[in-house]
């Protein structure tokens, strides 16, 4: 390829994964299911409550990935997505009375009707430009949801307070416990729905967009259409994760849902690996451990701690948890070889 | 008619210091193609080092020499040790790096100055510019160097050899380095001076928001804003759309019942979405052409 068409063919924002390095073997899959679902039996409550958020966190990353991994469009937006689904379920659950559980594709649903409208004027952006769009939304959102008209159902500033749910049929479970594997059950169904996703003939459009829109568009792909079906879809799956977020803290307020959430589901993408799916919970482990640990080490300094342990990740592997489980696929294979 | 000559009068002040952020945002996004989170962090940290040789008893201008080279050669430095590793990375592995710069400056500067609110001088004075109410000489000031650094820039870039590398460089890396120019080196220069600018821009805008670590966050956005309104490829354009994102937020703050101060970003910030969608390069951007 010459220099000047180097130029002017612009790189995708997003490199190719495999289709097949997309997921994580099968073997390797009931190992970590069995891991998820004994955890909680061994450990204290509040770690079982921690380990809800790891997986809603992980959800909402799962979110992004499909919408950058899969389609190359980036967003910045991720927690005003979150944030409606959190006060969809919230809003639901408190003035209307409904079971929670019901609450959760309704979150979904109107998230998809947001994200899909939010994704037509989007159509025209990218890189750049898309984050900034995508980031006016995200500072917008605490304002809109104080706003005076909207009180009433919002709280305002207040924000709402959610009953946690028991364990229903009376089984003897603890609240947390039930919600963890609860939360579980919803995680799991839609891991496997976004594989499958990534996989059909929609998933592959996504993919096509990602690596050359050109190219895609010639070969038939509606262009407009699958980008802004990305945008729907991630959107809803984040307004699932917000749900239950709502529900798991007990609590929505507006500046729960600031920018920070979504540089911090930014971060979780990237430290996973930008389009390897099960990377998500890993990422999602990264963003709620990692300030913690932070913390410790020095008060003061939490926030270069964690700049450092950031760059350390990214310097090593700058492909994220996907280039760590490669290796390891690699070392396996070579000690099944001897 | 007093309030709007005055509103739009401060709306050009502060739409100077965003002109200086775009700026520095540019020359960034020229040498590397990503948009630096960082640039705020770093004006800001720039800022407080020429305060904290001010307290040493430097004089104003020295300091802000002292601090224009400090932040130059900091520039460089986190180039050649941060980001040129990272150069082959995939780019929103950068975008995560920049984050991270972010929070280490951030933490740091609150680590050695702590999160106290500072008074901040300024050369020019405050009193009214030329016996006028309408503007200080503060605001006038500012408004000066912002047009002074674009004339310098602007003949840097034309008439210099080192500004004619640095454009080819950003232009056609490939062709640039057969001819003999080490680009990678025009990448650090670009940082330097980049970083150069944005102390430029934390040292004019300090005596009106106050020192402290946080005080750049709110002017990086509309520096982005106005460069990404002005066109991300043109200097010009991040001034221009550094002045009427300035006037814009001042106008809407002022006369769109129910914004205030609390809505203005984001209702600036439609509006730029709103001037891309039909203008996606910017104002003054040099349209993408797409090969396949």
């Amino acid at each position: 390829m010459s220099a000047a068409e180097e130029v002017v063919t612009e790189a995708p924002a997003v490199e190719a994964v495999p289709k097949r390095a997309m997921t994580l073997g099968l073997g390797t899959s009931l190992v970590v299911l069995a891991a998820l679902v004994l955890a909680p039996l061994f450990v204290k409550n509040f770690i079982i409550f921690q380990m809800t958020m790891l997986l809603i966190y992980g959800l909402a990353v799962l979110a992004l990935n499909i919408l950058t991994g899969g389609s190359g469009q980036f967003s910045l937006g991720q927690s005003a997505f979150y944030a409606v689904g959190a006060y969809t379920s919230a809003i639901l659950m408190e003035h209307a009375g409904m079971n929670y559980a019901l609450t959760l594709p309704i979150a979904g649903v109107i998230c998809f009707a947001f994200g899909f409208l939010f994704g037509q004027p989007a159509l025209r952006l990218s890189g750049v430009y898309l984050a900034l769009a995508t980031f006016a939304l995200a500072t917008a959102m605490p304002q809109l949801l104080k706003l005076h008209f909207v009180e009433h159902w919002t709280g305002g500033v207040q924000g709402l307070v959610v009953t946690k749910p028991d364990a229903p049929f009376g089984l003897p479970m603890s609240q947390d416990m039930w919600l963890y594997y609860f939360t579980l059950a919803i995680t799991i169904g839609i891991y496997v729905a976004s594989v499958n996703l990534l996989r059909s003939r929609s998933g592959r459009a996504f993919m096509a967009i990602r690596d050359n829109e050109i190219a895609a568009s010639a070969m038939g792909v509606d262009v407009a259409l699958y980008k802004t079906l990305a945008f729907g879809v991630s959107a809803a799956i984040t307004g699932v994760a917000g749900g239950l977020g709502a529900i798991a803290v007990q609590f929505v307020a507006p500046d729960g849902y600031t920018i920070v959430l979504s540089i911090s589901l930014f971060l979780g993408m990237v430290v996973g690996g930008v389009g390897w799916l099960p990377g998500s919970i890993v990422g999602s482990a990264f963003i709620i451990f990692v300030p913690n640990i932070a913390e410790s080490i020095s008060k003061g300094l939490s926030g270069a701690v964690f700049g450092v342990l950031l760059f350390l990740v990214i310097f090593l592997v700058p492909h994220g948890a996907r280039q760590v489980a490669l290796i390891a696929q690699q070392i396996l294979g070579k000690l099944k070889k001897n | 008619m007093e309030l709007f000559t005055n509103q739009v009068l401060a709306g050009i002040a502060t739409g100077a210091i965003y002109a200086c952020m775009a700026l520095a945002v540019v020359m960034i996004y020229q040498a590397i193609d990503h948009l630096n989170f960082a640039q705020g962090e770093m004006a800001m940290f720039s800022t407080f080092i020429s305060w904290q040789l001010m307290q040493w008893g430097v004089p104003y201008w020295w300091a802000f020499l002292i601090t224009l080279v400090i932040s130059f050669a900091g520039g460089i430095l986190i180039e050649r040790l941060l980001f040129k590793p990272l150069a082959k990375a995939p780019v929103l592995t950068n975008v995560a790096g920049f984050i991270a710069l972010y929070g280490i400056i951030n933490s740091v500067a609150g680590l050695i100055w702590d999160f106290t609110i500072k008074q901040y001088p300024t050369p020019f004075g405050s009193s009214p510019f030329l016996g006028s109410q309408l503007i200080s000489t503060h605001q006038a000031g500012m408004i000066g160097v912002t047009i002074l650094l674009l004339v310098a820039l602007y003949l840097f870039f034309q008439f210099t050899r080192i500004g004619l590398a640095m454009r080819a460089a950003a232009a056609l890396p490939e062709s640039a380095r057969l001819v003999g120019i080490n680009t990678s080196w025009m990448i650090a220069l670009g940082w330097g001076m980049a970083s150069a600018i944005g102390a430029i821009a934390g040292i004019l805008i300090a005596p009106v928001v106050f020192l402290e670590p946080n005080m750049m966050l709110g002017v990086l956005l509309y520096g982005f804003a106005a460069a990404v309104l002005g066109g991300l490829t043109s200097p010009l354009g991040a001034v221009v759309g550094g002045f009427l994102v300035g006037i814009f937020e001042n106008l809407a703050g002022t006369y769109i019942p129910g914004v205030g101060n609390e809505l203005k970003l984001p209702i600036a910030l439609a509006l730029i979405i709103t001037v891309l969608v039909f203008k996606p390069a910017g104002l003054l951007g040099r349209p993408i052409v797409k090969r396949v």
